[in-house]
């Protein structure tokens, strides 16, 4: 083996060469169908262009897929509540602003106490979970699905099932943009929170941790580690995190719409996490790869609209990205591919004799 | 803890759940309570007229029984308002509500009660398409006729229901097509001059999706200058409805009008106008007319926003008096009937409308 075969191979069995390559795959495909995908002009004092809105849409994604992977890793279940959390959390920030009033023009409230309670009632949904997850030993997806199916429902009763309007600008800051500053503030937010995780996994031990309860539990335990306590961290961070995207989401449209706020995104965030190359049997995992999995999820939506698609076949060619996706990265089908190669090589050899 | 503590644990949690999701549908009590009284009366002074059938002079009192679906939205409660106030004692009739919180069950419990209470008429908003064969045919033996509202059922036998009062979708489609050549007309744009549009589309599938989508095609293919650049689904929803028209006005740059297909999408759509550095509405370069006319849609088009937007009307209650007047002389009604819709614009006194408005 030469060095330079050495070399391309460290690079593409490095962790987080698929997921890079898919996101470039998809990137690749707009380059030639929408020449225009890439350019960016300033707007109003913003950048404005297609890949400012993937960076930007993708913001609450990225937020939740942060969330998801130290579930998945530190339990090998999923967080299914995280939407119904999200609409839960913005009810009753939009709730406390409008003093009860389906519509405003002023807060009836301070900001910050709305902004504290939406990510407490995040907190609280989290560790709702956590409890059932950790502590009672639920299946996860069980054990979610609670909140999953009556967080929407409490949502409705906040909100008394009207959309609550806020209609102050500063309230909109947080999901559009700030005057002055030319990159919408939802990426700083999902940026700031995964280098904050980052921070923290790298720093601490906490990363290690939750890698070890994920892989085995008993294990775990007796190397001194108490699973429940590392998996409660993980649940309770989840839907603290939610109920940030939440916030996020009910400031892009000043509004908390009960029904339809995070509709479905607990299963792009569970995407996002297995497009990164993460298992989802829990263990070992890369955050770096869920949010990029997650900036993929939105390239592909903003590509499909970009390319004019219609809507009744948009479900399909997601379908069938995400398929080709997964399956690239799938171990079974690289063995597939690699015996084919070594099958080739053999038959050269033969032939050679 | 053992497996079965645990278990017993969760549907204590569940309960629990269930019980703080559902006590919105707790307050209605009362009110049932109060009908059914009303309705014991009714029945006494049913009987007493049934004495003089054959005098059938204007003070008979008709006994109406409403299967409501329940609260689930301003629309499902305008409608329900609709009703109580046209059944009034003073327009001859008595009103039997109920409200059956979304549950079939609930609803086939209700009408069975309606046929033991010999009301006159059933009026059935019914909570999902399919299951009402039987209870319907016990109605229909009882000679009550059944009036549907806002949605079909499917049934083999047409005849278990007398008429379905519902809205439109394809005339409100039409409607939005009719109002833009007003409009432009009145704008004095050349025959000839190219308008583009561009439709956010509601959830693929959905009744109001198919018949706006179809009703807006029927008036596009008459105008040999409009031109749809573009149709996409933005799910009914605000957030949807601005990042698809996001992407829209990065593909097109000479959008005239925007379809959308409910207010809510309308709305996104404006914002995201807005952000790319465009006007809309009346005053700016890019028409917007929207569906169903909600309450923040006037304050939209107050604000200069919005163009126009298409009712999706919820007051059926006077649309089923009139079935039952015909009903009564014996005359036949057409199966299928619409309720009047019209449509609001920048034009017209907005806070006024607004302020009159259940909905």
């Amino acid at each position: 083996m030469t060095v330079k075969e050495f070399k391309i191979k460290n690079i593409t069995s490095a962790r987080l060469f698929l997921p890079i390559v898919s996101l470039i795959l998809v990137l690749i495909i707009n380059m030639i169908k929408t020449p225009n995908f890439f350019n960016i002009t300033i707007q109003n004092g913003v950048f404005y262009g297609y890949i400012i809105d993937v960076i930007n849409r993708a913001s609450e994604l990225v937020i939740l897929a942060v969330g998801m992977t130290l579930v998945v890793a530190s339990s090998g279940g999923t967080d299914i509540s995280v939407g119904a959390v999200c609409a839960l959390a913005g009810a009753v920030a939009c709730f406390i602003l409008a003093g009860g009033e389906v519509s405003t023009d002023v807060y009836r409230a301070p900001y910050i106490t709305a902004f504290i309670a939406a990510i407490f009632v995040g907190l609280l949904c989290g560790s709702f979970n956590a409890f059932l997850v950790a502590k009672m030993n639920i299946q996860p997806m069980v054990a979610t699905l609670i909140l999953f199916t009556a967080g929407r429902g409490m949502a409705q009763l906040v909100t008394n099932g009207q959309i609550t309007y806020i209609r102050v600008e500063s309230f909109k800051m947080l999901g559009n943009s700030i005057h002055g500053i030319p990159l919408p503030t939802p990426v700083f937010v999902a940026l700031a929170v995964v280098l904050i995780t980052l921070i923290i996994l790298k720093k601490t031990a906490l990363g290690l941790y939750i890698e070890t309860v994920g892989i085995n539990n008993k294990a775990a335990r007796l190397v001194g580690l108490n699973p429940v306590y590392i998996q409660f961290i993980a649940y309770a961070f989840c839907g603290l995190l939610a109920g940030l995207a939440g916030m996020i989401v009910s400031s892009r449209v000043y509004s908390a719409d009960a029904n339809n706020a995070g509709l479905n995104i607990e299963l792009d965030a569970i995407l996002a996490v297995a497009l990164g190359g993460n298992s989802l049997a829990g263990g070992k995992f890369s955050l770096l790869g869920s949010v990029i999995g997650a900036y993929t999820i939105q390239a592909l939506t903003t590509t499909l609209y970009a390319m004019s698609v219609s809507a009744d076949q948009l479900p399909v060619y997601k379908a069938i990205v995400v398929v080709i996706i997964v399956s690239l990265q799938s171990k079974e089908f690289i063995k597939i591919i690699r015996g084919f190669n070594l099958n080739k090589k053999k038959a050269e050899v033969a032939h050679e004799r | 803890m053992s497996k079965r503590g645990l278990s017993l644990f969760v549907s204590a949690v569940m309960l629990t759940m269930f019980a703080l999701t559902g006590c919105g549908g707790g307050t209605k009590a009362p009110e049932e309570s109060k009908a059914v009284e009303s309705s014991e009366t009714a029945g006494e002074s049913k009987s007493e007229e049934a004495k003089s059938e054959a005098s059938k002079d204007a003070s008979k009192v008709i006994v109406v029984g409403y299967a409501q679906v329940g609260a689930e939205s301003d629309w499902r409660t305008a409608n329900t308002e609709s009703f109580k106030s046209t059944f009034v004692p003073e327009n001859g009739y008595e009103l039997i509500f109920n409200d059956a919180q979304q549950k079939q069950e609930n609803q086939i419990k209700a009408i069975r009660d309606f046929i033991q209470q010999e009301v006159d008429y059933i009026v059935l908003a019914p909570v999902v398409e399919t299951g009402w064969d039987t209870v319907l045919q016990e109605a229909k033996d009882a000679g009550i006729p059944v009036i549907l509202s806002d949605r079909m059922i499917k049934t083999s036998d047409d005849s278990l229901y007398t008429a379905l009062v519902c809205g439109d979708f394809i005339k409100e489609g039409e409607t939005a097509g009719h109002w833009l050549e007003d409009y432009l007309k009145s704008k004095n744009v050349a025959a000839d001059e190219k308008i583009n549009i561009v439709t956010l589309q509601g959830t693929i599938g959905a009744s109001a999706q198919v018949g706006r989508t179809d009703g807006f095609a029927n008036i596009l293919g008459q105008n040999a200058n409009w031109n749809m650049l573009a149709k996409q689904t933005g799910e009914f929803t605000q957030s949807k409805g601005q990042e698809v028209m996001e992407s829209f006005l990065k593909q097109f740059d000479d959008i005239d009008v925007v379809v959308a297909e409910n207010d809510n999408m309308a709305f996104g759509a404006i914002d995201a106008i807005k952000a790319a550095g465009k006007t809309c509405g009346p005053e700016g370069d890019i028409t917007v007319i929207s569906f169903d006319a909600v309450k923040a849609a006037f304050d939209a088009m107050i604000a200069g926003d919005l163009n126009a937007s298409i009712e999706c009307s919820p007051l059926h209650g006077p649309r089923v008096a009139e079935i039952i007047q015909k009903l009564e002389k014996g005359e036949t009604v057409d199966k299928i009937q619409y309720v009047d819709e019209s449509y609001f614009d920048t034009s017209m006194d907005l806070e006024k409308i607004k302020a009159g408005r259940a909905y």
